[in-house]
């Protein structure tokens, strides 16, 4: 099962001809991502190839997302553009029914997320980031630019703000592995929240238990703990970082950073033990939570 | 990005927002300058400075002729609001206000749209009002595709309780300050007191803006506005560098990839400080995904600058820049700093190919370099360091 992400997802690229979206299509189909297109409209009819272990991969170019859709079926679409064309990108996509868009660009104004993420609302489609990693079901597909070779399948969920906290975690648990660990990203507004991602593994049966990674800033964290409490039967371990952030400076991403008394990381902490999360102190005490709960 | 007040106003004065003639001055002659620009009548001095309580801290003073006007401004420059120091006071037309009231709009992340917030108890503690008597502080939704065009405008102004006969022109007023927020890339607007005058005009008499960072590549002019006299001078040059630095009061320098791991490497060196001395982080860096030698080597050029530093915490996820080119960029980074290179440095590396990379730290032997296997364990042993 996994969420969001299946073995049978076909996944199209969006900026697949430049520099980062070769890069990291090269990578998703050697973790055995079904790449069936890239987008670009000055390259359509044209294909890329692309060298994976099991020997070279052509994938083909279309002129709009419309019609990789119609010829492919793709039900994927990652996006690797700059951030003045992303806008025009999700929309391309939504209005192309791609019932799920995954956005890697970093530095969208959120003008431009609050007006996409309005319309895909609109339109039932499920956006993931912007600025965010992406997510990985192990073993069955990888759409963005988590590294594939931290840790393979297994029980855990995993939802996190942020990309290294997420490999991170990863790599702790690697020895258990994960049904779907997804970075939903930093931003203000995101498509995909840790509520979303809660209530999507307490519905997989794949999963057996869930870390949930929370970071400085708005208040997340405080309604996913509320979410946990009235929903989720599955044990929940949860980290939050930036303790020691001071008021008024923004922490690399654009939505971290406590204002007045409201984002801190003690509120959140204390929101989710309220919640009966066990919350721990430093990424590896988090790890050994989890450990304890799937070894019991 | 945060504006000063002169600096919303002449935004508001720009997308037609009615605002009163408003001067910035940086020394008592400027203010007397513009206080006879403005007709060498009443004026108000008022303190510009980035934070709240200015009144209350005597950051705004009434002036009735320029030469008051130079005097009050010399009484507030160079005054110090809650940390802040005046570098400038903003000399201001006076205006005799019949009632006050109260507008912002802004981010909400929550419901992932916009949220415009009026009451017609203005002047006030927002925040306070929104505690005690939250029924007089309406809250309406804005959805991003539409804005607020004239229909939002009035619904706003009517949830909030703005008599009739003036809700015309409010609702104007509320659809420019949509103008203002949604074509200069804002992520708050607020007007605190928006008035209606004894003659019955609405003007904006304060003005709050935040401009979103990211939108700058479509606002050249936006660059203008930020404030180099605050800017830290290791933040400037970081800035300049292209790295997402942070300055903070400490003692352990800290550079690691990925804004939430440097996040959390900042709490574990707290952690890790309490019980060495009290040494704290000095600094938020993130070099992010792909750590070359060059951005190391920035990276550490501009930590080892800050005096207070004693020792540097590397923590690396090798992601996808393994941990072998990290290591790479690390021994690289100290050959390019060659003498300037002085603080011993912890490294932690994790993730994919940490055993090639921990190998080639091990192999380059570097004096200064100490090598750690776990975040905690290295975060106390930089601790330690910075605690000798």
């Amino acid at each position: 099962m996994a969420i969001f992400l299946t073995e049978s997802s076909k996944v199209i690229v969006q900026g697949m001809t430049g520099s980062e979206g070769q890069k990291h299509t090269t990578r998703m189909l050697a973790s055995g991502t079904t790449v069936v297109g890239g987008v670009n409209p000055r390259k359509a009819g044209t294909s890329v190839d692309f060298s994976t272990d099991g020997g070279t991969v052509s994938v083909p170019v279309f002129g709009s997302v419309k019609e990789a859709v119609a010829e492919t079926g793709a039900d994927v679409s990652v996006i690797f553009v700059p951030p003045a064309h992303t806008k025009g990108a999700v929309l391309e996509a939504v209005d192309a029914g791609v019932p799920l868009v995954v956005i890697i660009t970093e530095g969208v104004p959120v003008a431009d997320t609050a007006e996409f993420f309005s319309y895909a609302q609109s339109k039932g489609v499920r956006l993931i980031g912007p600025n965010c990693p992406g997510l990985i079901s192990p073993g069955k597909s990888n759409v963005g630019i988590i590294p594939a070779d931290i840790s393979g399948p297994g029980k855990i969920g995993l939802v996190s703000k942020s990309g290294t906290l997420t490999y991170q975690m990863m790599y702790e648990l690697r020895d258990f592995g994960f049904s779907t660990a997804i970075g939903i990203g930093g931003d203000p507004i995101i498509g995909t929240t840790h509520i979303d991602a809660l209530e999507a593994f307490e519905a997989d049966p794949e999963t057996a238990a869930i870390v949930m990674i929370g970071e400085i800033g708005g208040d997340a964290e405080e309604r996913a703990a509320a979410f946990i409490q009235a929903n989720v039967t599955k044990p929940v371990v949860g980290y939050v970082a930036g303790f020691t952030a001071p008021e008024g400076k923004t922490m690399g991403h654009a939505g971290a950073i406590v204002s007045g008394s409201s984002g801190t990381a003690q509120a959140k902490k204390e929101a989710l033990e309220a919640a009966g999360v066990r919350v721990g102190k430093t990424p590896s005490e988090t790890a050994e939570l989890m450990r304890s709960i799937l070894s019991a | 990005m945060d504006l000063f007040e002169y600096q919303a106003r002449d935004m508001f004065e720009k997308h037609g927002v009615p605002v009163l003639g408003g001067i910035v001055a940086t020394t008592p002659e400027e203010a007397r300058a513009a206080a006879e620009q403005l007709g060498g009548g009443t004026v108000v001095v008022k303190a510009q400075v980035k934070t709240g309580g200015r009144g209350k801290a005597g950051g705004v003073k009434l002036a009735h002729s320029p030469d008051e006007a130079a005097e009050k401004a010399g009484q507030i420059l160079g005054m110090d609001i809650k940390g802040h120091t005046v570098h400038r006071v903003m000399i201001a037309a006076g205006a005799k206000i019949a009632e006050e009231f109260y507008f912002s709009l802004l981010l909400d992340r929550a419901e992932r749209r916009y949220l415009a917030m009026a009451s017609v108890e203005g002047g006030v503690e927002i925040e306070q009002l929104a505690v005690e008597r939250p029924e007089a502080l309406a809250r309406v939704a804005v959805d991003p595709q539409v804005g607020i065009d004239d229909a939002k405008a009035r619904e706003i102004a009517q949830t909030a309780g703005f008599p009739e006969e003036i809700l015309d022109a409010v609702a104007d007023v509320f659809v420019k300050l949509w103008d203002v927020y949604a074509n200069e890339d804002a992520t708050l607007v607020e007007v605190n007191p928006l008035v209606r005058t004894e003659d019955g005009a609405i003007v904006a008499l304060d003005g709050k803006v935040t401009l979103d960072e990211n939108a700058e590549f479509r606002h050249t002019d936006h660059s203008e506005l930020e404030d180099a006299q605050a800017a830290d001078p290791l933040e400037a040059r970081a800035k300049e560098k292209g790295l997402n630095y942070v300055k903070l009061d400490g003692e352990v320098g800290i550079i690691g990839n990925g804004a939430g791991l440097v996040m959390s490497t900042l709490d574990v060196v707290a952690y890790a400080g309490e019980e060495r001395g009290g040494v704290k982080p000095a600094n938020f860096l993130d070099i992010g995904g792909g750590a070359s030698a060059e951005v190391m080597a920035n990276g550490l050029d501009i930590i080892l600058s800050d005096p207070q530093v004693k020792s540097v915490f590397v923590n690396v996820f090798g992601g996808i820049t393994a941990c072998d080119a990290v290591a790479n960029g690390i021994v690289q980074a100290l050959q390019i700093l060659g003498d300037h290179a002085t603080k011993p440095l912890v490294v932690r590396l994790d993730g994919n190919n940490v055993v090639e990379g921990r190998a080639i730290l091990e192999s380059a032997a570097h004096p200064l370099v100490t090598l750690v296997d776990t975040m905690d364990g290295a975060a106390a042993k930089a601790a330690e360091l910075a605690n000798a």
